[in-house]
């Protein structure tokens, strides 16, 4: 287990030395990006860069430094408003990382509420409809899903007020960023309920005399849990870009708002921190939701 | 153990029942295969096509898609209007044909009919620029498709060069080549892909200017260059998965024991059988490939203006959505459709073909 | 007489599938008197299986019983609603499976699933039944059972699992055990081991065994009664020396035939040619003629009647009539 954990938590360290790289050294192409001397712009903005990337030196040297500045927690300063672009981070995640959690709170109850009904109603019309319903929620593309739904039940219908600082309201752009993760949930738990269900420890429980419910809750749902545990990597990785959609549509002035409108306003050190700032969360993600899998399921680790 | 146990049956007087003794003669050979009837054999991909046109869902997910298909293909043909044109009238510019509501003329294309003219209708009205939507929604689903379809292909023909390759060799050569899949696996591949664009936009702008891949859109250009980089690598781990449990089938060990040549087991044993694994995968890469490149013309990095995607339709019409909401319904409905369609006939494909993965 | 402790009556399990209905289990009747041991024996497929589940009633999806009667002290079981089913499950009939590596819950520690068994049909309190899981633990002679308690399925051997799997399913002192195929998934030594402990428990505990395998073989000496099987349908039983020594159903010589014997030192085996009937178009006639080499016009047209051989053996095989008839022919002549 120990050697596994080590193991893993290198290969997190090496891919996020490798997403740094990546960053610096596509941003090192771009002509005309962050790091060329002759980038005509803000003087003053222009000097800071210098003096915190070093760009008169050789490149190699520069990437050390950067990876250094980012230890720091430093990602540079915003060609655009000339801040620190850790401070914009610190700021603007707060409100999106309240979205998100609350999100994938939603997302994971009601999917595996619906995945466990799917499961045990196969082929009947309760599994139908949700896997019907479901299937239809992973169709529509979170932008689309977003617009309509601020379309008809903000705007038309007036149901929920359009989205101010200090007056938030959650409600929409939870839902639309929670019914992609829900959908995927119920579908994974679904099929690893019914791979369960098959299984002879299952019969065993029945042969014993168990109740259906108990049978159900303690012997099948434990079982079928495991699998989803390795979706919360993939979630976080989706409620993160997912955010940038959905608080763009909504107008909540996040981190996914500031990451969009960096990448139209070609604020190049602005893109490349929230990046490498979103990868470290995702990377850490992952990281975790492989470690409590293996912790959960006796089973694989003494592989 | 005399009384042995049972619903004494009456002890019957055998002779009584007055058997036809030539019934005792022996059966030939022939009367006992007759009397073996057996389930009429089918093939595996047989069976498999009968249950996908059982499945409702699936059918009607292959007739939408044949309609799609067919509409994009002749509609462009036939239709009076082209994507990137303004609507004329006697030769000149209509301005008045600005946000037109589907099935509504212009007040110059009204008089023009006053006059004797026909005019065909815009069945989805037009846009702010006075071009015909239907035709920009029926070029939209063909880029869309054409993204869609061309990046599956990218990483199938990839991923499975690559995973066959790292599956066949196996020792050394794969553990090479799977860190390098786990490596890439690991990158958070939505952030990369937006990174890249950005990047890729900048460098191959430059350097393809003028060229003719250049009018097909760097951006369209960046975004398969991104799924060659970085998509290929679930159906690399796929292939490779699937061509080491084969290999190790005790079919494949006959096959080898009786000395048959390696390109004829991967051709006839090894092919076959990850072949509806690996379509099921490239049905469902479609429209995830899809749901990308609308992604980034959501956040301004799809394909190029004139040319339409559904996204890039989607998305432009956010701005005037509350006076035109059909500009975004119609689009949207489009994307649903065909992601729909293709999830729908992934599932269907899989249930069919692939039992033991059923979801 | 007295009432046997179950009566097996005329059952018939089918399963419902795409292509048809799939007959596992085609009209079987037997009985089961207390403390004795029955074998049913018969290939994969035969319906061995599916009639100790559905004596369980435990068929999945979308197997169900058709028609039939199981008596268990004169009370059909079939008739059993879902809450006298889970007291009746365990409590008075339990079962053994074949995979012990796959029927415990890999999640859950083997004191969990021994005290689960125990706190369902017994009223002990927790403490109780622990130490009734240890003293079953220690019964079925499995070594450290304290530590035992608190480890994972995964952390034993398959001979430990299935002797934590007998454990189970005896530790409410049920009146039959059903063992279905409890030594085919396990190495040839365990094997022995495992029939060994099963025979030693029957003698110290003397509940009923049903003993269910395709290893002719593995019950020799330890059932009272033997059952063959075939498609579904039972070909003969009678006791354990009448099926040994005068098999009187051409299946049962050619499952005798396909054994080695230790006596015989050069005679080559001789295995049954041909694969089970498709169960579902089941022919006329005999299941098994198709594959018999004494196969007769009538076996392939009328299904053969089950006849006394004698007071301890039934089977149900033309061949048995013919020799009637021919005695009798004989008989005239003379």
């Amino acid at each position: 287990m120990l050697k596994y954990a080590v193991k893993r938590i290198l290969l997190a360290i090496v891919t996020v030395f490798i997403i740094a790289a990546i960053t610096f050294f596509s941003m090192n192409a771009i002509p005309g990006g962050p790091f060329s001397k002759e980038k005509a712009g803000d003087p003053a903005v222009q000097a800071v860069l210098e003096k915190r990337f070093g760009l008169d030196k050789p490149v190699h040297e520069q990437f050390i430094m950067y990876l250094g500045n980012v230890l720091r927690g430093d990602f540079g300063i915003s060609l655009k408003t000339g801040r620190d672009i850790s401070q914009t981070i610190s700021e603007s995640f707060a409100v999106s990382a309240r979205l998100g959690g609350m999100a994938a709170a939603t997302a994971v109850c009601i999917g595996l509420v619906l995945g466990a009904i799917a499961a045990l109603s196969r082929g009947k019309w309760p599994d139908r409809l949700i896997i019907f319903v479901t299937t239809l929620f992973v169709s529509v593309p979170s932008f689309i899903l977003a617009t309509l739904l601020l379309l008809v039940f903000c705007l038309m219908l007036g149901w929920f007020g359009v989205w101010s600082p200090n007056n938030p309201n959650y409600v929409l752009p939870v839902i639309s960023l929670a019914l992609y993760p829900m959908s995927y949930i119920t579908r994974l738990t679904k099929s690893s309920m019914l791979d369960v269900l098959g299984q002879d420890y299952i019969r065993t429980a029945r042969a014993k005399g168990v109740r259906e419910s108990l049978v159900i809750f303690k012997h099948a749902l434990r079982n079928a849990l495991i699998p989803v545990i390795t979706y919360v990597g993939p979630m976080t990785a989706y409620i993160l870009t997912g955010s940038m959609v959905v608080e763009t549509v909504f107008t909540v002035g996040g981190l996914g708002t500031k990451f969009v409108s960096a990448i139209n306003n070609q604020d190049y050190p602005m893109i490349m921190g929230v990046t490498l700032f979103l990868a470290i969360l995702m990377v850490a993600a992952t990281l975790i939701s492989d470690l409590v899998y293996k912790v959960v399921d006796p089973r694989i680790s003494f592989d | 153990m005399k009384e042995f146990n049972t619903d004494k049956l009456p002890k019957k007087q055998i002779l009584s029942m007055q058997i036809d003794l030539s019934q005792f003669e022996a059966a030939t050979d022939e009367e006992k295969t007759q009397h073996e009837k057996m389930r009429e054999s089918t093939t595996f991909f047989k069976d498999g096509m009968r249950r996908l046109f059982k499945n409702p869902l699936a059918v009607i997910s292959i007739i939408v898609l044949m309609i799609l298909v067919a509409t994009i293909v002749i509609v462009p043909e036939i239709y009076p209007y082209s994507y990137s044109q303004m609507i004329e009238v006697n030769g000149k510019r209509d301005k008045t044909a600005k946000n037109l509501a589907p099935f509504e003329y212009s007040k110059n294309e009204l008089k023009a009919i006053e006059q004797g003219q026909e005019i065909f209708p815009h069945i989805f009205g037009t846009d702010e620029l006075c071009r015909d939507y239907f035709i920009r929604v029926v070029y939209g689903t063909r880029v869309s498709l054409i993204v869609g379809l061309f990046a599956s292909l990218i990483v199938l023909v990839i991923g499975l060069l690559y995973g066959s390759i790292a599956g066949y060799c196996g020792g050394k050569v794969d553990l090479v080549m799977m860190r390098i899949v786990d490596i890439i696996y690991s990158l958070p591949d939505t952030l990369m892909v937006i990174l890249l664009s950005v990047v890729l936009n900048q460098v191959i702008g430059t350097a393809l200017q003028g060229t003719f891949i250049a009018r097909i859109g760097t951006n369209m250009v960046s975004l398969f260059a991104v799924f060659g980089l970085l998509y290929w690598v679930s159906m690399a781990r796929l292939v490779r998965g699937q061509i080491l449990s084969i290999k190790n089938n005790e079919y494949v060990l006959a096959a080898r024991a009786i000395g048959t040549k390696p390109s004829r087991i991967i051709a006839k044993h090894i092919l076959p059988n990850c072949m509806s694994v690996i379509f099921i995968s490239v049905a469902l890469q479609i429209p995830s490939a899809i749901f990308t490149e609308s992604f980034l013309s959501f956040i301004g990095l799809g394909v190029q203006a004139p040319m339409p995607s559904l996204g890039s339709l989607a998305n432009a019409a956010r701005g005037g959505m509350q006076a035109y909401p059909h500009k975004m319904v119609f689009p949207a409905l489009f994307i649903c459709l065909i992601v729909l369609s293709f999830n729908l006939l992934g599932d269907g494909l899989r249930d069919a073909f692939d039992p033991k993965l059923r979801r | 007489m007295s009432q046997p402790l179950l009566q097996v009556k005329d059952l018939c399990t089918s399963f419902d599938v795409e292509s048809g209905e799939v007959r596992a289990v085609n009209g079987i009747s037997f009985n089961l008197d207390k403390g004795k041991v029955l074998g049913i024996v018969g290939e994969s497929g035969s319906g061995k299986s599916v009639t100790a589940y559905s004596i369980m009633r435990i068929l999945v999806e979308p197997g169900r019983i058709k028609s039939g009667q199981i008596l268990f002290n004169g009370e059909d079981i079939v008739k059993y609603s879902k809450l006298q089913m889970r007291q009746f499950r365990g409590k008075r009939v339990s079962i053994i499976f074949q995979d012990p590596m796959t029927s415990l819950n890999p999640t859950y520690t083997i004191g969990n699933q021994l005290r689960e068994a125990i706190l369902l049909h017994t009223d002990r309190t927790k403490e109780q039944a622990n130490a009734r899981a240890l003293e079953m633990l220690q019964l079925v002679g499995v070594n450290d059972p304290q530590k035992r308690l608190n480890q994972y399925p995964h952390e034993l051997s398959g001979g430990m699992r299935q002797r934590v799997m007998i454990a189970m399913a005896l530790a409410c002192e049920p009146d039959i055990l059903i063992a279905d195929e409890p030594t085919t998934a396990l190495d040839v030594t365990i094997q022995a081991q495992i029939l060994e402990l099963m025979k030693d428990l029957q003698k110290k505990l003397g509940m009923a065994i049903i003993m269910i395998t395709h290893d002719l073989g593995v019950i020799a000496d330890m059932c009272d009664e033997i059952i063959v099987m075939y498609a579904g349908r039972i070909c003969e039983r009678g006791t354990a020396d009448e099926i040994f020594y005068n098999p009187c159903h051409e299946y049962t010589k050619g499952l005798l035939r396909s054994i080695p014997k230790l006596d015989s030192k050069n005679e080559r085996l001789i295995p049954i040619e041909g694969s089970p009937v498709d169960l579902t178009c089941m022919p006329a006639g005999c299941a098994f003629a198709a594959r018999c080499d004494k196969a007769m016009k009538i076996c392939l047209k009328q299904l053969p009647q089950e006849y006394w051989i004698n007071d301890e053996h039934l089977a149900s095989c033309w061949m048995n009539v013919k020799k009637v008839y021919d005695e009798a022919a004989k008989g005239g002549e003379a």
